[in-house]
């Protein structure tokens, strides 16, 4: 769509703990475009003494109208997070641009199959592709491979737990074993599996996870060109 | 010690490039004039340094697209690109 | 438009007879890079003055160490608006590495491993202002902070610090660096607030 992009004044309307670290942000944004899945939003907040700090974060939600939800990970020594996860409510006012980011998408159009690999907080736009699936009644086969460090981290769990089916889920565990008797540990190769035909990728989590998720993808035979990836920030800004 | 990954890639500019572009940049195609690889927009890896990016060729680490947001306007520089193809709405 | 987030005040800034304006200070050492950290091996590493008339003078590593060090404790300050006060270095004073470099020249051009470059008058490398450091906090400074050597010019935003530096070139006209070239501020005064061209 070719048209100037904007900052809005989003109304929370409503605000959801996920985790102990992280909360969802229901949000009405009243000249909403619509949007796709995989694709973020920006966040600005401005103090009283004009400083502002922006930060992106991905649009956790299948389109529905002028609503959306983003999933905010308080980071430890954050700056903007910890102000969205423990400050904001309900009535208040965000400022945002968005939707970009055009090319991490899911289009429900399509009827190829579609692996998802999520690192942590990576999970967000990728449930979001989830999500979208089962919205529009898609009957693509999914299937989301999902690394956290416990059940406890993992975003959406229950949600998760009762994916309909040709929605595949499985949960990787770094520092316990998984709810189905996977040992802990970091992802491997056969976490992730040969693919069986053509197969549309996206990865998204931090840097070094995407960068180690898309090895390990291209090494088993998946097509490096329907791999599409989205890294987090390591160091620098939390 | 591990290895440090201090960069993100280039959906990251999708806002930031709002200003400037009135499409989405990051399906772009580019052309790192250092070594070819052609890489679209969101596949560069990108160094933030407060609201300074540089996005480097995934090959070869020359940047390939520059941009900051200063107090007057942005300013970008795309020497490190052969060329910038934009995919539009026929 | 603006919407004021009630609540929202971001980091602690100054100023204060220490904080520059527009500045919080931080406790850590947060680590940007404007590309990925170059491996440098010591016995390849040199470091090069290179004069208006084309004149080098190179030091490699153990040439540099020879040389009288010193133990600067300073304040630091980002353009990204962290501040790091009481910082301590080790290394070579910039005056004693230019001491016998003939030059007309007033502004000076920093190169990187890596290619990054900044560009700041030479008087601001003189009188005491600048080093060479290897040593951070007692130790050797670790290549993601710029090891194994890095320009330190503390009264200027750190971008003017240039990480794994390799060598100086000393010109007639002032020619902008890495990120002056994309609207950053030709001197880069904290005290000035002086962040972007314009400022």
């Amino acid at each position: 769509m070719v048209r100037r992009l904007a900052w809005q004044a989003a109304r929370v309307l409503e605000t959801r703990p996920e985790t102990a670290t992280a909360r969802t942000l229901v949000l009405d944004v009243p000249e909403w475009p619509g949007h796709l899945a995989g694709q973020h939003v920006d966040v600005r907040l401005t103090a009283e003494d004009g400083y502002r700090a922006m930060r992106s974060y991905s649009i956790a939600s299948a389109p529905d109208g002028s609503r959306i939800a983003i999933t905010v990970q308080r980071l430890p020594d954050g700056e903007v997070s910890p102000y969205l996860v423990d400050g904001v409510s309900v009535g208040d006012r965000l400022e945002l641009r968005g939707p970009v980011g055009g090319w991490f998408v899911w289009e429900p159009s399509s009827r190829i199959p579609v692996l998802l690999v999520a690192g942590g907080s990576g999970s967000v736009p990728l449930i979001a592709m989830l999500r979208a699936r089962i919205a529009t009644g898609s009957t693509a086969r999914f299937r989301l491979i999902y690394s956290a460090r416990t059940l406890a981290d993992v975003l959406h769990a229950d949600e998760l737990a009762a994916a309909p089916e040709g929605v595949g889920v499985d949960l990787v565990l770094t520092r316990e074993e998984s709810p189905s008797g996977r040992p802990a540990g970091r992802l491997r190769l056969d976490d992730l599996g040969r693919p069986r035909g053509p197969v549309d990728v996206y990865v998204c989590g931090p840097t070094g996870f995407v960068e180690s998720a898309a090895t390990m993808l291209v090494t088993l035979g998946y097509d490096e060109a329907r791999i599409r990836t989205e890294r987090f920030g390591g160091g620098g800004r939390p | 010690m591990t290895t440090q990954h201090e960069y993100v890639d280039g959906n990251r500019l999708a806002g930031p490039l709002a200003d400037v572009f009135a499409v989405d940049i990051t399906a772009a195609s580019t052309s790192c004039i250092g070594c070819g690889r052609r890489s679209v927009v969101a596949q560069l890896h990108v160094y933030v340094v407060g609201e300074g990016y540089v996005a480097r060729c995934p090959g070869c680490q020359d940047p390939v697209l520059r941009y900051a947001r200063t107090s007057t306007g942005g300013v970008l520089d795309l020497r490190g690109t052969l060329s910038l193809q934009v995919p539009l709405p026929g | 438009m603006s919407i004021v987030n009630p609540g929202f005040f971001g980091r602690r800034r100054g100023p204060s007879d220490r904080i520059p304006p527009g500045q919080y200070a931080t406790e850590e050492f947060p680590v940007l890079s404007a590309g990925p950290t170059p491996n440098i091996h010591l016995d390849r590493w040199a470091f090069t003055i290179t004069t208006e008339a084309g004149v080098e003078h190179t030091w490699s590593w153990d040439e540099l160490q020879a040389l009288p060090h010193e133990t600067p404790t300073v304040d630091i300050h980002c353009v990204t608006t962290w501040s790091k006060l009481d910082t301590s270095w080790e290394g070579v004073s910039l005056d004693v590495l230019l001491e016998d470099v003939e030059t007309a020249a007033d502004y000076a051009l920093v190169h990187s491993y890596g290619g990054y470059t900044t560009n700041l008058p030479l008087d601001d490398l003189l009188e005491g202002q600048a080093w060479v450091v290897f040593g951070y906090e007692g130790g050797p400074l670790a290549p993601e902070h710029g090891g194994p050597a890095r320009l330190l010019v503390p009264h200027l935003y750190f971008w003017k610090s240039a990480k794994w530096v390799r060598g100086i070139q000393l010109l007639l006209q002032d020619e902008p660096g890495f990120w002056e070239t994309l609207g950053y501020h030709e001197y880069g005064d904290p005290w000035r607030e002086q962040r972007y061209a314009g400022d």
